[in-house]
């Protein structure tokens, strides 16, 4: 385990190519080399520190001494710069290559259990002899996901992020290579379940699409206004639960246009199929844009 | 916790540009409707720059309060949420402060 993070070789990010079973790290083998957080950096430094050679050189050094008691000045350098630039930079990278490769990419981000697995079996069973269709599933642990959507004969990689609470564009790019989805096809990114992180990383995304399940209460949209914000459509799944609840759609549609007045609603329910066509009609615009 | 990944790129990020000098001080700027809790940064910063340039470097963090514009009529205002209805009843209103994340200077020695 990793001393500085508390990281282990399970919490890094690695690939897993459903088509081949390969398994692969996120990390180069060069990072892994250097030491994935750059830790290893610097070490020099520190155990020359002017400090700790204070007390310890006996007289015989005194010039040596005075050189090394020379007080440096600090400085400080304007920097000016994004935290998340690097992640930015990849996400551009990403973005590029599905234009040129005419690739439709859609993050679709949900809380855990909102049905995006569920959404996606439903989709590619219903669209897969009208589009060449891949996913990238991403998920902390497991191969659960990947392995359902393999069964519908989709090409798939999942990306499991360890520690991390979401996919980020470097994990995106990696898995990418693994996947090698086809020219003039749709890709559908299924992030990590979870309402916070994933809306702060992008990822080279044409889109998000998010799926709220009226199992989860009305007011979602207004306590992760990032997440509905961030999204250009909103799915709410499992409409056919309706009368057995106390959902109010009507408030659930207002709280959603609060945060986000352009976002596009869509009632569905993934398991019995009502307003899926809504929302393939809304992929073959997005496809032929 | 996506305050860990973002907190390991402000560490990346000011070791590259540091190259061989000691950190000392660390200023950042921090919206407070960008989605990142600062004592979350400052709790996960000793942590990521141990054994770094960056031990023991002082971590400093302005934030930016919220600030919309309406598109409807031009109004601007306060936001404490990304979220917001203008005195005129439009609700589109574009965010124009507090959504930042970014790394302002570095001293080093």
């Amino acid at each position: 385990m990793c001393a500085t993070c508390g990281c282990s070789d399970d919490a890094r990010p690695k690939i897993v190519n459903l088509q081949t079973g390969n398994s692969v790290s996120v990390l180069s083998d060069q990072d892994l080399d250097k030491g994935h957080h750059d830790h290893d950096d610097g070490h020099d430094i520190h155990s020359h520190s002017h400090d700790e050679h204070v007390h310890e050189h006996t007289h015989e050094h005194t010039h040596q001494h005075e050189l090394q008691h020379t007080h440096k000045q600090s400085t400080t350098i304007t920097l000016e710069e994004k935290i998340l630039a690097k992640n930015d930079l990849l996400a551009e990278r990403n973005r590029g290559w599905f234009e040129g490769t005419n690739i439709l990419a859609l993050n679709l981000v949900s809380a855990p259990g909102a049905g995006k697995t569920a959404l996606l079996e439903r989709t590619i069973k219903d669209l897969q002899n009208e589009f060449s269709i891949c996913v990238v599933e991403g998920d902390q642990a497991t191969l659960n996901d990947a392995e359902r959507i393999k069964k519908t004969g989709c090409p798939v990689v999942q990306i499991n992020t360890g520690a991390g609470c979401h996919l980020d564009a470097q994990m995106l790019a990696a898995g990418l290579k693994q996947l090698n989805p086809p020219r003039d096809s749709l890709l559908f990114i299924e992030n990590v379940g979870n309402l916070v992180c994933p809306a702060l990383f992008d990822l080279g995304e044409k889109s998000k699409v998010a799926i709220l399940s009226i199992t989860e209460g009305e007011d979602k949209p207004v306590k992760y206004p990032h997440m509905f914000r961030a999204a250009e459509i909103l799915l709410l799944n499992k409409i056919d639960l309706l009368p057995h609840l106390d959902f109010d759609i009507e408030l659930c549609k207002e709280y959603a246009l609060s945060v986000n007045p352009k976002i596009k609603i869509i009632e569905i329910s993934a398991r019995q199929g009502s307003g899926l066509n809504i929302w393939y009609d809304w992929l073959r615009k997005q496809i032929r844009r | 916790m996506h305050e860990l990944a973002v907190t390991q790129n402000i560490v990346a990020i000011v070791s590259e540009k540091a190259g061989k000098q000691k950190v000392t001080r660390v200023k950042l700027e921090i919206g407070m409707l960008s989605a990142i809790v600062p004592d979350a940064i400052r709790f996960c910063f000793d942590v990521c720059a141990q054994d770094t340039l960056l031990e023991g470097a002082t971590l400093e963090i302005e934030e930016i309060a919220g600030r919309g514009k309406c598109k409807h009529c031009s109004e601007e205002m306060q936001l404490s949420l990304l979220a917001g209805t203008c005195p005129c009843g439009s609700r589109d209103i574009v965010c124009l402060a507090g959504q930042e994340l970014n790394i302002i200077e570095m001293e080093v020695l």
